[in-house]
């Protein structure tokens, strides 16, 4: 890692020149809500001045330039009595900007997954090759809990990281296409006071969570509460939307259909996000469903988050981002479903030795 | 026709149009890029809008519309007799559609407001499978042709014949659409099934629910949801009742 300082005029300079010869996607308002608070996305920008650098969070995450949410993953051609099939690599190299580090862990997350498992994805590898990002640090929002999550920093997955320490960004280069855009720039090494405030910065970020979510112990909490009356409890209020497995940056969860042409003379197969809390998502031919309830479903999706699947080396894969938690409509959040698993299992405990009820 | 070494014969099909706008069928006509080959599928029997020829022998009928007379009921009863397979397609045929919104008035009343003192023979709105058996359904106002499509190549190569069981809010957020709910609306994406692509929702339209009801919705929440976010109940009711796709769910008062 090198580390230098720009000037918050230079930097936008040096994004400016990016974007301009780059497929860039940065945060951009999209709307104003009922509130009037605006809302964010992830958007192509072409200039600098189409950035929101002072955006608070996306609604959605960066994860579908990575993969997309509908993809085919091969094509077939039929003839008389034979078949070919076609697979192609194709990404276009783009530019990610403005990625907290919540979300950058997100994609080291996904790294993970879809690269060092036993059959890596070369779709996602091209893609991912094909894709420099560009962090920039933030104050974490009421609801943020990437700090319990331990992803409130992040020291890899991306090729320049932005921490703001004032009129300047201290810049951590983790990648020599990074160092070589930025040499055409003015960038200065950093001076004892830019160090003192980088700490500072990092230190406030640290004690501005407001959020704090307990997960010491959270997956052997989990595997406990495997028939707790929680997962019925908030599975009721579960509309079985998917809402927050689209907006997850981590959910990575899909369908796949083969998808004959009108002209029967090709086939299309379909890759298309999915999520665990859609009803169909455990069923089987013969319509059987293995979770047919709305708590099961659910239940899965913590499990898959808090306590990990074998694919990923039984990691949890929640960054605290809470994006499905702002989006749910139902008001399911992983802060309150967690809370309520550790309040049950501390009521229980009450059950076992009551205390003498009052006079 | 050659497809992976089987060959299939031409579906003879024909498309009947009942109390609708026929709009429907005008969108088995669009999509320019897919209708040759679509064509090509496809022995057109009976089908006004793409063709003059009449003729009664057809394997598939597409039926749109619904059953607002008694002179269609009989039309119908003979299409179900000629058919192997009726699809009904489009929320007319599959729920009644907005024309249902006439059964929430006196029939006479209904035809006053229209046709003065005109003597009308007309009938409370019905869907297909309340007068014949339907063995498929395709909803939509209109349908997606797209998904016509998909079904007839399904029929064609005898595949599963589906419709996505999931809301639209799946299609609406891989879209990056802004929730219609955070802009103060009451949409009906959570509970209608997908396969528009949300089309209203990306133009900030809220969903009225014109595909029906998901598989296994989760209404009480939804309406709790609503009162939650203090909306208005008597909205919500007008909205599910517009294309009489929620009739089981409408007049859960509770």
């Amino acid at each position: 890692m090198i580390y230098k300082i720009i000037t918050k005029p230079e930097f936008r300079k040096f994004i400016d020149a990016l974007v301009r010869q780059n497929l860039s996607y940065a945060p951009k308002e999209v709307d104003v809500d009922k509130n009037g608070e605006p809302v964010y996305q992830f958007k192509e920008v072409s200039s600098v001045s189409d950035i929101a650098f002072d955006y608070s969070v996306t609604a959605s995450s960066a994860k579908h330039f990575l993969m997309p949410f509908k993809e085919d993953l091969s094509r077939f051609t039929f003839t008389d009595k034979d078949w070919q099939q076609d697979i192609t690599y194709e990404a276009q190299p783009i530019v990610l900007i403005g990625l907290r580090a919540c979300d950058i862990s997100a994609v080291t997350i996904l790294d993970n997954v879809l690269l060092n498992g036993q059959f890596p994805s070369p779709h996602y590898l091209a893609r991912r090759k094909n894709t420099f990002i560009i962090g920039m640090d933030h104050l974490p929002l009421p609801d943020c809990f990437c700090k319990s999550m331990n992803h409130h920093t992040v020291n890899d997955g991306f090729n320049l990281f932005c921490s703001d320490i004032g009129d300047s960004y201290y810049l951590s280069i983790n990648s020599s296409k990074a160092f070589n855009y930025l040499k055409e720039f003015e960038i200065s090494d950093p001076t004892d006071e830019d160090d003192c405030k980088l700490i500072e910065r990092r230190k406030l970020i640290k004690h501005s969570f407001k959020t704090e979510v307990e997960v010491t112990g959270l997956p052997s909490f989990l595997d406990i509460e495997f028939d707790s009356p929680i997962w019925t409890k908030w599975g009721d209020k579960c509309l079985n939307c998917g809402t927050c497995a689209m907006v997850c940056p981590t959910c990575y969860c899909y369908n796949m259909e083969d998808r004959p042409d009108t002209d029967l003379k090709g086939s299309a197969r379909q890759k298309q996000l999915y999520s665990c809390n859609l009803v169909d998502f455990a069923e089987v031919a013969g319509e059987h469903n293995f979770r047919p309830k709305n708590g099961d479903r659910l239940k899965y999706r913590y499990y898959h988050h808090y306590l990990g699947f074998a694919e990923n080396a039984n990691q949890q894969i929640c960054v605290g981002c809470n994006r499905c938690g702002r989006a749910c409509l139902a008001d399911i959040n992983p802060k309150d479903v967690i809370n309520d698993l550790r309040m049950e299992k501390e009521s229980c405990m009450i059950c076992a030795s009551p205390s003498p009820p009052r006079t | 026709m050659q497809h992976l070494g089987f060959s299939h014969t031409k579906l003879k099909i024909g498309s009947f149009d009942f109390t609708c706008c026929e709009g429907c069928q005008l969108q088995l006509a669009n999509h320019e890029s897919s209708l040759p080959a679509f064509l090509e599928l496809l022995d057109i029997r009976n089908f006004r809008e793409i063709s003059s020829e009449r003729h009664d022998d057809y394997d598939i009928a597409l039926v749109e519309g619904s059953i607002t007379r008694q002179d269609e009921v009989e039309r119908l009863e003979t299409i179900r007799k000629n058919a192997k397979v009726l699809v009904a397609y489009g929320s007319c045929a599959c729920f009644g559609g907005v024309n249902s919104l006439k059964n929430n008035f006196p029939l006479d009343q209904a035809v006053r407001e229209v046709y003065g003192d005109k003597s009308v023979d007309t009938l409370p709105v019905r869907k297909i499978s309340d007068v014949v058996k339907v063995d498929y359904s395709i909803p939509g106002c209109p349908v997606s042709k797209e998904e016509v499509e998909r079904i007839i190549v399904s029929i064609a190569t005898g595949s599963i014949i589906s419709l996505p069981k999931y809301p639209v809010c799946v299609e609406c957020k891989q879209r990056l659409n802004t929730c219609l709910f955070d802009l103060g609306e009451i949409c009906l994406g959570p509970i209608t099934r997908a396969g528009c692509d949300a089309v209203c929702t990306s133009g900030k339209t809220p969903c009225l629910g014109c595909r029906g009801p998901a598989d296994d919705i989760n209404f009480p929440s939804f309406k709790q949801l609503v009162s939650d976010l203090k909306l208005s109940r008597d909205e919500l009711d007008e909205k599910l009742g517009f294309y009489n796709c929620f009739e089981e769910f409408r007049h859960d008062k509770s």
